[in-house]
């Protein structure tokens, strides 16, 4: 115990403290926006993050892994927040949580397995579609010096990291709000800040009870909003670990990395956050910067908090136009630009599982609605190829009364039409044998056509014989199977 | 068919280990297998604290991170093999015909428990290479103790064949496990015993030396001598020893609770520090 606690905690203290910093920087303009796509003000944001971070540094189980205040999340809670309030919301954060930590136990995590890599492609990229599209109010009605500060911002992130010898030391993020703040001060310009969005936090943050009915009404309000958070905070922390998983070349616990994120939800709710999960892009930026440990995580935590606090004064006269082009940035780091180049290699129905996705998130603004129809066109896809792996060949003996069928491949209910089509039942014959030895029935559906290509052999006059059941076709035959039994043949054949 | 398992690195400490493995795999008549661990855990982080994402920084992030770790884990997978074939020289040198080696990735505790299940005896350096002080125990070596419940030989640089051995016996169940796996293992069949116990000259503790030596010599150890000495365990076991000039300490390992193990030190930690012959702890 004692040497994990040194591996997970103290094995990289320098990487991981100055990557907390990093990182603590990195947070802030992104916890202001997504509480501004939220509807909320800043503070929920940033209390979040700070929870969020601090708590799953101890209870997740990914380490090296940044959770916090998140765009897919914001963008599920706008409508809650502008028809109920905020108490709502954290009531709904409270629930999230304890879903999570139920998903957890379950191990749901495990589910992950059926979400191709198409879907979680299109669901990256869905993301920065819609952090990109919430920065737009921001730029449409505005003066020129918006256009132009934004761009100066995007500048000034891509090209300072080229500046010999601080360019690798100075986060350029935090130089570009610097500069950007500097800019708008010393000329005054009249442009919308932080200030304009919302109140910040002036203390610590303090354990509250949601300021809700507890009764079934507040729960039927809260609980469509709850699953939805759940499914797509686990989605993306799920994704997240495994990207952190491939960059540091370790394992994850997946599991615990769900009931870590309840929770931490749960605690985030208590605090006055709004629902959180892992970030990939927080994520990236920490693993660049050095950090591998769960320190890191505690680390960005601690600092947020204390830059928050100590700072909130001179965090209201951020400009927006700041803000936005830290959130173009992560937007562009967040999409997948290597999917567009492999439209044109990878298969057509990967790419359309891809962009149903993208499509679908955009248009909803939901992404657990996007995975889903992700998710279920794939296994669609998947069903339809497996279900080509499926031949049957005839031959005659030579007197030509002994017919057989050599059935091979995979029998179900994609491929089942297919099989029946196969027989021909309009042959006279007076033996038919049925070579099922390289076949495989996967379902009911196999099975009962099996069973009404047999009833309707029988119904000609022909003999029929089973040859070659497989184990693994003999077992679903013998538990669904009714050809044995006279009584049901009429059954199944009633409506012939 | 379970294995003499010999921790190889590049510290001073490998010569030893080898020279220790090679007589235990021949008194035990198991094969003897040198083994090399590649962790990465070890390798220092690369830090960029540019913070910002461009154009594919993941993919990017993610080629560059492999491609570091694949030039680091090509160095040390050849210094590995190099130390693994030096090894096998000095192995074959004493006799032991063919020896296996084995190069494993992953943390080394966790290696180390996965080979558990195969491990007979596990040789161990008192530490490795990344320490210089000769007073210290190796950063792993606790760890190891704690987590693996095979035996395991630790020896100090430099090790030589013990003529005579020492086994600590406090009449403890752990002891009493200890003593009945000795007395039956070919490993110091022959070799004089020295049973001590440290604590008051009283009956009882006469009687169960007494018993112990009967159980010994019923499995036919001769030259089995008993002592008794007062004081504290970690110098009277290392004060006897060097009166009688025994070659190998055997004893039951971390009997006390890890949290009073925590706060007031550990006999057996003491001891590995500084014994200045070989220690073999079963946690049986």
């Amino acid at each position: 115990m004692i040497q994990s606690i040194k591996q997970n905690w103290f094995s990289n203290v320098r990487g991981d403290l100055l990557a907390g910093i990093v990182v603590a920087l990195a947070l802030i303009p992104e916890a202001i926006a997504f509480s501004i796509i939220a509807g909320v003000d800043p503070k929920v944001g940033l209390y979040a993050s700070f929870c969020m971070a601090v708590v799953i540094a101890f209870t997740g189980g990914r380490p090296g892994m940044i959770s916090a205040a998140t765009g897919a999340m914001a963008l599920l809670m706008v409508t809650l927040v502008r028809e109920h309030g905020l108490e709502y919301l954290l009531a709904a954060t409270v629930l999230t949580g304890i879903l999570q930590i139920v998903a957890g136990y379950l191990k749901l995590g495990s589910l992950m397995r059926f979400v191709s890599r198409s879907v979680v492609t299109g669901f990256v990229n869905a993301l920065a579609i819609l952090i990109f599209m919430a920065q737009l109010p921001e730029l449409t009605n505005v003066t020129w010096h918006v256009y132009a500060m934004t761009l100066a911002g995007l500048g000034i992130i891509y090209l300072f990291p080229y500046v010999p010898m601080i360019g690798k030391l100075l986060p350029s993020p935090l130089v570009c709000i610097v500069a950007l703040t500097a800019v708008a001060m010393i000329w005054g310009i009249d442009i919308r800040t932080v200030g304009d969005m919302g109140e910040l936090p002036d203390t610590l943050p303090i354990f509250l009870w949601p300021d809700v009915p507890l009764n079934l009404e507040t729960l039927m309000i809260i609980l469509p909003y709850s699953l939805m958070l759940m499914v797509v905070g686990l989605l993306e922390s799920m994704m997240t670990a495994t990207i952190v998983d491939d960059l540091t070349d370790t394992k994850s616990d997946k599991n615990r990395e769900c009931k870590g994120q309840g929770i931490a939800n749960t605690v985030v709710g208590f605090f006055g956050g709004m629902a959180g999960c892992a970030m990939i892009g927080q994520s990236i930026i920490n693993i660049k910067s050095g950090g591998r440990t769960r320190l890191s995580s505690l680390a960005a935590g601690v600092f947020l908090l204390l830059l928050v606090v100590f700072l909130a004064d001179w965090l209201t006269i951020i400009p927006m136009a700041a803000l936005v082009a830290v959130m173009i940035m992560v937007s562009i780091g967040t999409f997948s630009w290597g999917s567009i180049i492999n439209l044109k290699k990878h298969p057509l129905s990967t790419n359309i599982v891809m962009v149903t996705t993208v499509v679908v998130v955009v248009a909803t603004h939901n992404l657990a609605i996007g995975v889903f129809v992700g998710v279920l066109l794939a296994a669609m896809f998947f069903a339809n190829k497996v279900g080509h792996y499926m031949r049957v060949s005839k031959s005659i003996n030579a007197e030509g009364t002994v017919r057989t069928y050599k059935v091979a491949g995979q029998v179900f209910f994609a491929s089942s039409s297919q099989f029946m089509e196969s027989f021909d039942f309009k042959e006279v014959v007076d033996k038919v044998v049925i070579d099922l030895t390289s076949a495989h029935f996967w379902d009911i559906t196999a099975v009962e056509s099996l069973d009404r290509v047999i009833i309707k052999l029988r119904r000609e006059g022909a003999e029929v014989e089973l040859v070659g059941l497989n184990e693994a076709s003999e077992t679903l035959v013998d538990r669904f199977g009714v050809h044995d039994d006279p009584r049901e043949v009429e059954k199944l054949m009633g409506g012939h | 068919m379970k294995n003499v398992f010999a921790c190889i690195d590049g510290s001073r400490a490998a010569e030893a280990v080898c020279d220790a493995a090679a007589w235990a795999s021949q008194r035990v008549d198991r094969q003897l297998v040198l083994l090399h661990v590649l962790d990465k855990s070890v390798y220092p982080t690369k830090t960029d604290m540019s913070g910002n994402l461009k154009l594919g920084t993941r993919e990017h992030l993610l080629d560059e991170l492999a491609e570091l770790d694949a030039k680091r884990s090509k160095l040390a997978l050849e210094a590995g093999k190099e130390q693994l074939k030096a090894a096998v020289e000095r192995v074959k040198a004493q006799g032991i015909e063919n020896p296996e080696t084995r190069q494993r990735h992953g943390h080394f505790v966790e290696t180390l428990a996965e080979l558990q299940e195969e491990t007979r005896i596990l040789v161990l350096g008192r530490q490795g290479e990344d320490h210089d002080n000769p007073e210290e125990i190796g950063g792993n070596l606790e760890s190891v103790i704690r987590s693996l419940s095979c035996r395991i030989l630790i020896t100090p640089p430099g090790f030589s064949q013990p003529e005579k051995v020492l086994l600590a016996y406090d009449g403890s169940t752990t002891a009493k496990k200890v003593l009945y796996i000795m007395a039956r293992s070919p490993l110091c069949k022959g070799l004089p015993f020295h049973l001590l116990l440290v604590g008051e000259e009283t009956e009882k503790n006469q009687q169960l030396l007494q018993e112990a030596k009967q159980e010994m010599e019923q499995e036919g150890h001769k030259d089995v001598v008993t002592a008794i000495r007062s004081g504290e365990v970690e110098s009277a076991l290392l004060g006897y020893r060097e009166e009688n000039d025994l070659g190998l300490i055997i004893m039951g390992a971390y009997g006390h609770s890890r949290i009073r193990q925590f706060l007031v030190g550990s006999t057996t930690t003491n001891l590995l520090r500084k014994s200045p012959v070989p220690i073999l702890l079963m946690r049986q």
